[in-house]
């Protein structure tokens, strides 16, 4: 009876996990497929620990040894979900991820050691067992190095680091580590097959750091989505191993729905994935645009900037990855509620790919109270464009830079961008000339319509709302 | 030899022949259920996705259940794999319904 039920459990939550990924998709039912899903991940769990029965019919044993697990994992991912910042999102997505992978690898280590123990099954279904056991080890492993890196490369812990010929060796520590798989599923023997398999291990690990050490901050994205997806898969090479369909349908779920989330963003960024993983981006678009005119660019003042905008009728403010690593929402919605008390105008424009992950941005100003009418989308803002006043670009490069539009060399060309041009006046805050992580010019800066204001976002946000409060 | 493991491979298919559909099927739902989602949804599923991908915490469960409670070693990993599970997914649907909260604050 029990486990008929726990049938019934199973089924009930990978019907969840299918609806909760698909309530995903609007945001009016986000939160509560999020919800309906971690109710299914609630009954699995608890159907699991009560209702499991092993062949021989008995029930799980060490129940204290899994409550203390359970208890002890709650408090740890709730007080560390609830703490982090809004604008830390991106490495706390990836560190869990990473903890996910550990975890499916852990679960093909004792189900090792628990097959040696008994001696290897000598038939082909042993082959079978190893062929699943290892699929597990190396892609949970590499979810756990990759995305430990990923964590550290966005909290800023960790360098970018690569070497000549970094690609060549990461292909080989994969084809040795597939090799060495396939060559002891297929050749078990007690003596050679343990030492082996540490060596898949350790080589499965190393493999996750090199594959995402020369990343570029701004491509973590995209490498946190497939690593998501690779967990997934790890997840189900347990659920195989086990016969469990739950895992197995959220583990392919999972790994099927990441990969098309990876495309997807790739696409709105207007990049190949092979491009994101080889890091070759900008290579000869770089070299194109530079050799264009450079021209001049002018400054403007703080004092300007600050008379121009507290006598506009329209501004648009226009948020950016600067923005976000500056941890400048909240001087933002303070500037845009001091402009509004002088009667000013103030809305921001949102490109889809703004901030340090595709919807970021949205998060980011909801988190500082700014008021979602205030939020243009795309397209209405470039509708709005031609009858503003002054546009203030806050760390927002390659998303208005109009090669997107004009140059077919462009790295860039054909990404949908946002035409600040169309207004009246732009105002570009950066911290310095250089060109943002596409490695591109921005012949934005060099219009005759746009002034720059170096420095830090925040910085110069508490400056020019202290600038404006004492006209 | 070659023969032995075309048969062998054959056999495999057959043994597992449900469950290859069941993969079949469930790529192409993942591919589906995702295809349409807007940009700005982006981080808050793939955080949601990466909660999900902790169903691998029932496999962690069964481990531990089943573990001799002799084996120190299989118990420490065992307990280890279920905290790491755990954390995945309970912190992966706070934090995803975190942000939502956020976008369903806005109206």
């Amino acid at each position: 009876m029990g486990v008929s039920i726990l049938a019934l459990v199973y089924i009930i939550a990978a019907v969840t996990f299918i609806m909760g990924l698909k309530m995903m998709s609007h945001p009016a039912s986000a939160r509560q497929g999020n919800i309906v899903a971690g109710a299914g991940m609630l009954a699995a769990i608890f159907g699991t620990i009560f209702l499991y029965r092993n062949d021989d019919g008995s029930l799980l044993g060490n129940k204290l040894w899994i409550f203390g697990g359970i208890i002890i994992g709650t408090i740890i991912g709730v007080m560390a979900a609830k703490r982090v910042k809004m604008t830390a999102m991106p490495e706390m997505v990836s560190l869990f991820n990473g903890l996910g992978g550990a975890s499916a690898t852990l679960i093909s280590v004792i189900e090792f050691n628990h097959l040696a123990d008994q001696g290897f099954p000598a038939d082909k279904s042993g082959a079978g067992i190893m062929a699943i056991l290892f699929s597990g080890i190396i892609l949970g492993n590499i979810t756990f190095s990759g995305s430990m890196i990923a964590w550290g490369k966005l909290s800023g812990k960790v360098k970018d680091f690569s070497f000549n010929g970094q690609h060549i060796v990461n292909i080989i520590l994969l084809v040795v580590s597939i090799g060495l798989s396939i060559y002891i599923s297929s050749h078990l023997q007690a003596t050679t097959t343990t030492i082996l398999f540490y060596v898949v291990f350790l080589l499965s690990l190393l493999y996750g750091i090199f594959f995402v050490m020369p990343i570029g901050g701004a491509d973590m994205p995209v490498v946190i989505s497939l690593l998501n997806s690779l967990s997934g898969l790890s997840a189900a090479c347990g659920g195989f191993l086990y016969d469990n369909k739950v895992v197995f349908t959220g583990g392919i779920l999972v790994g099927a729905a990441g990969t098309i989330l990876t495309v997807l963003m790739c696409k709105a960024m207007n990049r190949s994935l092979t491009n994101v993983l080889i890091g070759s981006f900008g290579g000869g678009g770089a070299a194109a645009a530079a050799a264009g005119e450079k021209g001049q660019h002018k400054e403007i003042s703080l004092n300007d900037a600050a008379v121009v905008m507290s006598y506009a009728n329209k501004v648009m403010i226009v948020p950016g990855y600067g923005l976000a690593v500056a941890q400048a929402q909240h001087a933002c919605h303070e500037l845009e509620k001091l402009l509004e008390s002088k009667g000013v105008q103030v809305k921001y424009a949102i490109h889809p790919v703004a901030g340090r992950m595709p919807g970021h941005m949205n998060v980011l100003l909801a988190e500082a109270d700014v008021s979602y009418d205030n939020l243009l989308e795309m397209e209405t803002a470039n509708e709005e464009f031609p009858s503003t006043d002054v546009v203030l670009i806050l760390g927002a490069n390659d998303v208005v830079n109009p090669a997107a539009k004009s140059n077919p060399a462009s790295p860039i060309y054909g990404m949908p961008i946002l035409d600040v041009e169309q207004a009246k006046m732009v105002i570009v805050n950066k911290r310095s000339m250089k060109p943002g992580y596409a490695g591109i010019e921005n012949e934005l800066f060099y219009s005759p319509k746009t002034s720059m204001l170096f420095g830090d976002a925040k910085k110069v946000l508490q400056d020019l709302i202290t600038e404006i409060k004492t006209l | 030899m070659e023969g032995s493991y075309m048969q062998s491979f054959f056999q495999w298919i057959s043994t597992n022949e449900q469950i290859i559909y069941v993969l079949i099927l469930i790529i192409f739902l993942g591919f589906i259920v995702i295809s349409r989602v807007p940009a700005v949804l982006h981080t808050p599923l793939m955080s949601h996705a990466n909660a999900i991908s902790g169903v691998v915490i029932i496999g962690a469960i069964i481990v531990m259940g089943r573990a001799d409670a002799n084996n120190y070693i299989a118990l420490v990993l065992g307990l280890l794999a279920v905290i790491l599970g755990t954390v995945n997914v309970v912190g992966g649907f706070v934090v995803t319904d975190r942000m939502l909260e956020m976008f369903k604050k806005k109206k």
